[in-house]
């Protein structure tokens, strides 16, 4: 599928979608509570067949949150960009895609880690690499991080 | 008397008398003697540690492939085992949830063994000192180090000379007063703010 019928066969799925296309991808921004259907739906569609979930990370902008996701068919050749936008800073959370892709299980926990957003009903939701380091350590990707003992500002 | 390395002039070493107060003279003639034999042997086969944690250890593997090749002084081939090793180069950055790693690979080293921090990341944290959770600044908070190689990266005729510098530095010891390791184990460079948990620092 072109980039413009994928826009069209998203905008079906989620009319609130909204697009930025950058250099490759094609990249679409939507409230966190239409994430679930639309990636099943591109995942369960024969025309899209999003069936490779090639990254999942994710952003804090200060005054909200993102959860990035990088889909592929490995059919089709085609990508896309999904950018689930989380109100607010504080308790934040999204709902699990762990069901829908295996590989989302570990990317979850590891962006809860960094991020401290939790995954809802996702089957594991623990910290998977900073608690070696420290079980209090916090989420030391967030903005608002403080560390005083091991961070020197400048 | 000099400490000779046969493969460089006494004259290229910068920092001469460093390490020439550093060998003790004094002794009788058959200890020197013993020790000259001693550190001839091990300081020409210095065999380091496959130890890279990042880019750095680029540098360490061009030193030791062909064009630079560091076989030629005697550290001969990369072990893949702790245990046949006399050498780390910690060639990289370390994070905290490295740190008890490498002491525990320091700890797996045979004596005498030796410590070269490669890099600014390895001397003091370098690009990462400012504005991190993770790095360590400076490895010798884990390790005791011998010799310090700056740079980011080191070109490898760096390497070369840092590892020529700890060869004269094993030619000054001498079996009269040798390097108490277990000393050193217990009474521990790790300053307070970097402890480990107790599940780590076995
Ligand atoms: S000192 Fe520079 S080249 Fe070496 S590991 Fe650090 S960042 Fe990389």
């Amino acid at each position: 599928m072109s980039n413009e019928e994928l826009k069209q066969f998203i905008l079906t799925i989620v009319p609130k979608a909204e697009f930025t296309e950058s250099k490759e991808l094609l990249t679409v921004s939507i409230p966190k509570e239409n994430l679930k259907k639309l990636v099943k739906a591109l995942k369960d569609s024969a025309e899209t067949t999003f069936d490779y979930l090639f990254n999942l990370t994710g952003v804090d902008y200060a005054d909200h949150m993102t959860v990035v996701y990088h889909l592929e068919s490995t059919r089709y050749h085609h990508c896309v960009v999904i950018k689930a936008q989380i109100p607010g800073r504080d308790d934040v959370s999204i709902e699990t895609i762990s069901d829908i892709y295996k590989t989302a299980d570990f990317h979850e926990r590891e962006v809860y880690d960094f991020f401290g957003i939790t995954f809802k009903n996702h089957p594991d939701m623990r910290r998977i690499f900073l608690d070696e380091i420290a079980p209090d350590i916090g989420h030391p990707l967030r903005k608002d991080y403080v560390d005083e003992i091991n961070i020197i500002e400048r | 008397m000099g400490i000779k390395i046969k493969s460089m002039k006494q004259s290229d070493f910068k920092d001469n008398e460093t390490l020439e107060l550093f060998k003790e003279t004094g002794g009788n003639i058959l200890l020197t003697t013993v020790d000259d034999v001693i550190n001839w042997g091990r300081s020409n086969s210095l065999w380091p540690l496959t130890f890279a944690t990042s880019c750095c250890g680029i540098e360490m593997m061009a030193a030791g492939a062909a064009r630079h090749d560091f076989a030629r002084f005697g550290f001969e081939v990369y072990r893949a085992s702790p245990r046949q090793a006399d050498l780390i180069v910690v060639a990289g950055t370390i994070v905290r949830k490295m740190a008890p790693v490498l002491k525990r690979l320091y700890d797996q080293i045979a004596d005498p063994k030796y410590v070269i921090a490669m890099g600014a990341c390895a001397v003091s944290g370098g690009p990462f000192f400012y504005n991190t959770y993770s790095v360590i600044r400076g490895v010798e908070h884990v390790i005791p180090v011998d010799v310090y190689i700056p740079g980011c990266p080191p070109r490898p005729e760096a390497l070369l000379y840092g590892v020529m510098q700890l060869q004269r530095k094993v030619k000054s010891e001498s079996i009269m007063n040798m390097r108490d390791y277990d000393r050193e184990h217990l009474e521990g460079t790790i300053p307070p703010k970097y402890k480990l948990n107790d599940s780590q620092s076995e």
